[in-house]
């Protein structure tokens, strides 16, 4: 059973969770009109047997997208981050 | 290889058994081969057989790195039909069809195919609309397709929810008469049997590490065993393509996913047809040991585990008892993981690789056991020939890049194609 240690939730069942897929695809520019790397971004994934950087949102959670480290042959999780940074904490006033 | 006969039943049975052949030699690997196929499950033996058969390329090795029929051709559920709607999978599915009729006779090997028919529920009257679609897509090729009526389903499969309370109410069916099972695991041995019988060597336990290059040619493999030279290197490795494919250098729209199958305690038999459940991803059919043998969706993730997840048992069942309640007290005999080559349009690809000396055979997703003896034609016609064959010339890598994708699911007959 895959169990995602969410770092606003704590350890879930992966089931609370939707996958999002491969995280180190970057989407090229909105302007940008090379081809070659729209075609990059659709459609090709290095796809590994081994260390796999993923999203994942936790839609029946905080409904944070994570970036997971997963080993996709044996699951096991080497990590787990916000996908995006938390805003920097204003000083109290 | 000596001939399987009724005689050779009776004379091997009159000597107690203990005279039979093997069915397939255990070769050292030669040094160098014409053709050396990656993948001994159902796609690569029946491409050796065919390379020896139709394109008399007989000087061929299969290297497998576990043992033949260890992979996906033993982790389906052994499902054949033919109901796709789009050129290019339409013909060529219906031509594998055609191969699965004679299969048994062209290897001399029973795979005990069974016609027994395929039904897909509707459960709208849309639904039941866009089946008479695609029925008649299929007719137009020549493929048999019946529109059932809710009656008729219902004197055909009996035991489906037909009460006030389903939650699904069934409209009707489409049945596809000539679809049916095979027994997978006779699929590969027969195939070897067979490959064998032309001089192919069939080498088990001979895991592929890399590859040899002259050039920007590949000429060869690295394996367990050695290295062995190659004019031509075909992979048939689905669900671990992009492995193999990374390490020759080719770029791949493949994700590889798990997908799990079911097998529950043998029951009297009860499923005549094999069922498919129109409303969710669910489909049965029944062995010949009388277990119930069904499948429903991907876990839903990257994984080269040959396992799943409990979730997906848990929706697979309740799909299940949605359509066919009576089996809500059968117990699970047990439950496996296939891994599944994604492509983005799941269709299949099958054709010559930017990597001169390197085809490629896969992205099956989950309709990878149908295909055997069509995929195995076709990819040896395209290694033997250095084109892909018309049926699958649909089938090239560059489809994503040129837009010409077959994006029918692999599913079968629903409706969110057009």
């Amino acid at each position: 059973m895959l169990r995602i240690d969410c770092p606003c939730c704590g350890p879930r069942d992966h089931d609370e969770f939707r996958y999002g897929g491969d995280a180190s695809i970057i989407r090229p520019a909105h302007d940008d009109p090379d081809f070659e790397a729209w075609y990059r971004y659709v459609f090709v994934r290095r796809n590994p047997a081994g260390s796999h950087r993923e999203h994942w949102q936790h839609v029946l959670g905080c409904r944070q997208w994570l970036i997971v480290e997963r080993d996709t042959r044996t699951h096991s999780i080497a990590s787990v981050a916000l996908a995006r940074k938390p805003a920097p904490r204003k000083s109290a006033q | 290889m000596r001939h399987y006969s009724a005689l050779s039943i009776l004379r091997n049975g009159l000597a107690g058994h203990r005279h039979w052949q093997r069915a397939w030699r255990a070769p050292e690997p030669k040094r160098s081969y014409d053709v050396i196929i990656v993948g001994g499950g159902g796609h690569g033996l029946a491409t050796a057989f065919y390379l020896a058969e139709n394109h008399g390329i007989r000087n061929v090795a299969v290297l497998e790195k576990g043992y033949v029929g260890g992979g996906n051709v033993g982790r389906n559920t052994t499902i054949v039909r033919s109901n796709y709607l789009l050129d290019g999978n339409t013909q060529f599915y219906e031509f594998s069809m055609k191969l699965w009729e004679g299969l048994t006779h062209a290897l001399n090997f029973n795979v005990m195919f069974s016609q027994r028919g395929q039904i897909v529920t509707a459960h709208s009257a849309d639904q039941l609309d866009s089946f008479s679609h695609r029925a008649n897509v299929m007719r137009l090729n020549g493929i048999d397709a019946d529109i059932l009526s809710r009656d008729d389903v219902r004197h055909l499969v009996p035991y489906l929810d037909y009460s006030e309370t389903a939650r699904f109410p069934i409209h009707g069916a489409i049945l596809q008469g000539r679809a049916g099972t095979a027994r997978h695991d006779a699929v590969a041995w027969g195939y070897a049997r067979a490959a064998d019988g032309h001089g192919v060597d069939i080498i088990q336990n001979c895991e592929v590490t890399g590859f040899l290059h002259e050039g920007e040619r590949i000429v060869g493999v690295e394996t367990a065993k050695g290295l062995i030279a190659a004019g031509k290197v075909g992979l048939a490795v689905a669900g671990h393509t992009s492995v193999l494919g990374h390490k020759a250098g080719l770029e791949l729209p493949i994700e590889s996913h798990v997908l799990q199958a079911f097998v529950t305690e043998p029951l009297k038999p009860m499923v005549d047809q094999v069922v498919a459940y129109g409303a969710d991803h669910f489909y049965v059919s029944q062995s010949d040991k009388g277990g119930l043998v069904f499948g429903g969706n991907l876990d839903g993730y990257n994984s080269y585990a040959q396992r799943g997840n409990l979730g997906v048992v848990r929706e697979v069942a309740e799909a299940a008892i949605a359509l066919m309640p009576c089996i809500s007290r059968v117990r699970l005999l047990r439950h496996w993981g296939g891994v599944m080559d994604m492509t983005p349009d799941a269709s299949p690809i099958i054709c010559p690789t930017p990597v001169d000396g390197l085809y490629l055979n896969g992205g099956w997703c989950y309709g990878g056991f149908k295909a055997t003896p069509a995929s195995g034609w076709c990819f040896a016609h395209t290694i033997a020939t250095g084109r892909p064959h018309p049926l699958n010339a649909a089938f090239s890598l560059d489809r994503f890049r040129t837009g010409r994708t077959l994006d029918e699911a692999g599913v079968g007959p629903f409706a969110w194609l057009q």
